[in-house]
C-alpha cells in the first residue's frame, strides 16, 4: 500500500532538493574553506597557523571557552533546578528572561556591557578607581562570552526535568539521602546527556562569538584578539590564505564538537535500545 | 507505631487544601484514606511523611508513637513511602533501586556491602523478584514495578509505610493479588501503614479503619463495616456506593411521587429517600405497602449478581437494582417488562442530623 505523498517522483524530487541544497550550502563552503586554506600548499598554511598571533588567538579563544563552560555549567543547572524544581513569585519572568540572550543581537550585548564596565559606564568609575580593567581585555571578553552561552545548558534541562519530575528525587529524600547524593546519585544521571548536549552547544558558540566580543575585546593584536576576531583581521589585510588557514582551525573544532555530539547521540540510542 | 495528627491544616496559596483535622492511627493499624480527587486525602498523607510541611497558623502537632516529628525533616522521619507512579530510579538496576537506602546512609552505621547484598536479596525474594534483580525499571511490568518499590520502602525497615494510589495504575486482576498481598505483608511484618485511594472496594477491603475525606476535612472514620452501615451523613453513604433517590411529599404516612407512593413512618413534609442496589427488590404486583411502578431499561449480568436498570415517569434518574441469578429467571425479566420496586430498607440524611452527626465526629477524634 501506498502512503499519502508517497509516490516515487515526489520522493525522488524531495531527496534531490534535500542533497542538493545541503551541498550548495553547507558542504560546499566547508571544503572552500580548507582549499582557500592550503591554496599556496601546506607549508604556508603551516607558516599562518604557527605564527605569533595566531597562536595567542588560538590560546585566548581556548582559555575563554575553558573558563566558560564551567560557569555555563553551574549557572544552568542551578537555574533549571530552581525553576523546575521550586514554584515561588516570579519563576515564569525568570524563565523568559533566561532568553534574553539569545533575543539580543550580540553586538547589543556587547555595546551593554562596554556601557556599564567601560571607563565611561556607570561602574567603570569605580572600577577605574580600584585599577581594575574589565572592558578590552581578557575578564570582558570573558563575560560577554557567559552572557552569550548562559541559556544553552539551562534549555537543554529545563524542558527535561520538568517532564521528569520531581518523584525521584523525592523517593530519595524518603530513602534518607543527602541532598548532595540525591544531585550525585538520581538527579544527574538523569539529565546527563541533556547536560553534555548542552555543553557541546556552550563550546561551539563560545568558540565562534563574534559580535559581542568584537566591541569588547579592543581587537588588540596578540593580546585581546580572539580567533574569529583575528581571522577577520587578517581578511581586512588581504591575507586571505591566513585567514581561511585560521577559519580551517574553527572549522576543524566546529566539527569536532558535531562528531562529539553525534557520536553522544549515537551511544545514548544504543543505551536506550539495550535498556 | 502509632501515628497522631492535632489540628494539621493546609493552605496552597490561598486555596485551603486541609481544614484543621485530628487523626489516631493505632500501631500496627492499616489504615485508608478514600476520598474523591481534590479531598485533600494525598496533601495529608504527604504530610505525614514530611514531603508536605502543613501550616505553621494554627500550629499543628504530628507525633509517631511518642516522637515530635512535627519539624522533623523527611530524611530524618524513617517513613516508608510507594509513590503513585512508583517513582523508581530509572538509571539503576532494580537491586540498586532496593538498595539505595542502605548505601546512602552515613558511613559509620552503613552496612558492609555484604550485609547490604543479603539484605537486598532477601527483599527481593519477599517480593518475588529475586530472578530480575539485574533488570531496569522500563524492563518490567507495573505491577513488578510496584513490588520493587514497595521492597525499595521496606529496606530501612520503616515503622510506618505510606502509600500513594499505590495500585491506581494497574489492571483489575493484578490490584486484586496486590492488594492481598500487601495485605498480607502488613500482618507479617507488623508496620502501621497508611495508603490513599479513591476506589471504595480498595479502602473497604483492604482497611482495618477507613478515613473518608471530601473537601479537605474528615468526613467518617471507621471500620469498613460500620462505615458500610452506619454512614455519618450524605456524603458518606453516596461516596461508598451506588444510590438511588426517591424524592416526594409525605402525608399521614405515605409519601407520593408522581404515581407511585410507599408507606413510610416519617412526619409530613418534602423527604428525600436513599436506597443501595440491593435494598431494592422486583416483585410482579404491588404489595400493600408500596406502590412503585417501573419499566425495566436495561440487564446487564455481573458476577454472582444481575444489575437491572429502571425507569419511570416518577424518577428523574434511573434506578438500579442489583438481584440475584435466581430472581432474574424467575421474573422472566427483559428489556421493556413492568414491575414494581419494593425497598426492603432505605436511608435518609436530613441536613440538621448531618449537622448533628458532624459535629459529633469532631468532638470524637
Amino acid at each position: 500500500m501506498q502512503r499519502i505523498g508517497d509516490a516515487p517522483a515526489v520522493r525522488r524530487l524531495l531527496v534531490f532538493l534535500a542533497v542538493a541544497l545541503s551541498a550548495l550550502f553547507l558542504l560546499l563552503p566547508l571544503v572552500a574553506i580548507f582549499a582557500q586554506a592550503f591554496a599556496q600548499g601546506i607549508g604556508v598554511f603551516w607558516a599562518n597557523v604557527n605564527n605569533h598571533y595566531t597562536l595567542a588567538a588560538i590560546s585566548l579563544t581556548l582559555f575563554v571557552t575553558v573558563l566558560t563552560i564551567p560557569m555555563c555549567l553551574v549557572f544552568g543547572v542551578a537555574l533549571a533546578w530552581l525553576v523546575t524544581r521550586f514554584s515561588f513569585p516570579g519563576r515564569r519572568i525568570l524563565q523568559t528572561l533566561i532568553d534574553i540572550p539569545f533575543a539580543v543581537s550580540p553586538v547589543v550585548a556587547g555595546l551593554i556591557y562596554l556601557l556599564l564596565y567601560g571607563r565611561n559606564g556607570w561602574l567603570g568609575g569605580w572600577l577605574d578607581t580600584h585599577d581594575i580593567q574589565l572592558m578590552f581585555a581578557w575578564p570582558g571578553i570573558l563575560m560577554v562570552t557567559i552572557f552569550v552561552t548562559c541559556p544553552f545548558v539551562a534549555r537543554e534541562l529545563i524542558p527535561l526535568m520538568q517532564a521528569q519530575g520531581s518523584r525521584e528525587e523525592e523517593a530519595a529524600v524518603t530513602l534518607g539521602a543527602p541532598g548532595w547524593t540525591i544531585f550525585r546519585r538520581v538527579t544527574l544521571p538523569n539529565i546527563r546527556w541533556a547536560l553534555l548536549y548542552g555543553v557541546i552547544l556552550t563550546n561551539a558558540r563560545a568558540v565562534g562569538e563574534f559580535g559581542a566580543v568584537s566591541v569588547v575585546s579592543g581587537a588588540i593584536r596578540g593580546q585581546t584578539n580572539t580567533l574569529p576576531l583575528h581571522l577577520e583581521q587578517l581578511y581586512q589585510d588581504y591575507n586571505t590564505v591566513g585567514a581561511f588557514a585560521s577559519a580551517s582551525l574553527l572549522a576543524l573544532i566546529a566539527l569536532l564538537t558535531l562528531a562529539a555530539k553525534a557520536s553522544m547521540e549515537w551511544r545514548a540510542a544504543r543505551r536506550e535500545v539495550h535498556a | 507505631m502509632s501515628i497522631r495528627l492535632q489540628n494539621v491544616a493546609k493552605h496552597f496559596g490561598n486555596s485551603r487544601a486541609l481544614e484543621p483535622l485530628n487523626l489516631d492511627i493505632r500501631d500496627g493499624e492499616l489504615v485508608g484514606l478514600l476520598g474523591p480527587s481534590g479531598s485533600g486525602k494525598t496533601t495529608l498523607l504527604r504530610i505525614m511523611a514530611g514531603l508536605e510541611s502543613a501550616d505553621r497558623e494554627p500550629a499543628g502537632r504530628i507525633q509517631f508513637g511518642d516522637r515530635d516529628v512535627t519539624n522533623l525533616h523527611v530524611r530524618d522521619r524513617r517513613v516508608g513511602f510507594v509513590f503513585q507512579h512508583y517513582a523508581l530510579f530509572r538509571h539503576m538496576s532494580v537491586f540498586d533501586n532496593v538498595a539505595f537506602g542502605l548505601t546512602v546512609m552515613p558511613r559509620k552505621s552503613r552496612p558492609t556491602s555484604g550485609e547490604i547484598r543479603a539484605r537486598v536479596h532477601r527483599l527481593l525474594e519477599m517480593v518475588q523478584l529475586e530472578q530480575l534483580a539485574n533488570r531496569y525499571p522500563a524492563q518490567l511490568s507495573g505491577g513488578q514495578q510496584q513490588r520493587v518499590s514497595l521492597a525499595r520502602a521496606l529496606a530501612l525497615r520503616p515503622d510506618v509505610l505510606l502509600l500513594d494510589e499505590p495500585f491506581g495504575a494497574l489492571d483489575a486482576k493484578v490490584r486484586q493479588e496486590l492488594r492481598r498481598w500487601l495485605r498480607h505483608l502488613h500482618d507479617e511484618l507488623n508496620f502501621t501503614s497508611v495508603f490513599v485511594t479513591h476506589d471504595q472496594e480498595e479502602a473497604l477491603e483492604l482497611s482495618d479503619r477507613v478515613v473518608v475525606m471530601s473537601n479537605g476535612r474528615i468526613e467518617q472514620i471507621d471500620t469498613p463495616d460500620a462505615l458500610y452501615r452506619a454512614p455519618v451523613n450524605r456524603f458518606v453513604f453516596e461516596f461508598l456506593g451506588d444510590v438511588n433517590h426517591l424524592e416526594g411529599s409525605v402525608r399521614s404516612g405515605v409519601l407520593t411521587c408522581g404515581d407511585a407512593s410507599l408507606k413510610v413512618a416519617l412526619p409530613d413534609g418534602e423527604d428525600e429517600l436513599l436506597l443501595r442496589p440491593h435494598e431494592v427488590e422486583l416483585v410482579e404486583a404491588p404489595t400493600a405497602d408500596a406502590h412503585l411502578p417501573v419499566t425495566v431499561t436495561a440487564i446487564s449480568p455481573v458476577g454472582a449478581e444481575v444489575r437491572v436498570e429502571l425507569e419511570a415517569d416518577w424518577l428523574g434518574e434511573p434506578w438500579l437494582a442489583t438481584i440475584r441469578h435466581a430472581d432474574f429467571e424467575r421474573l422472566n425479566l427483559a428489556r421493556g417488562v413492568r414491575l414494581f420496586a419494593v425497598p426492603r430498607r432505605w436511608h435518609r440524611f436530613p441536613e440538621e442530623r448531618t449537622a448533628a452527626a458532624m459535629s459529633l465526629l469532631e468532638t470524637v477524634s
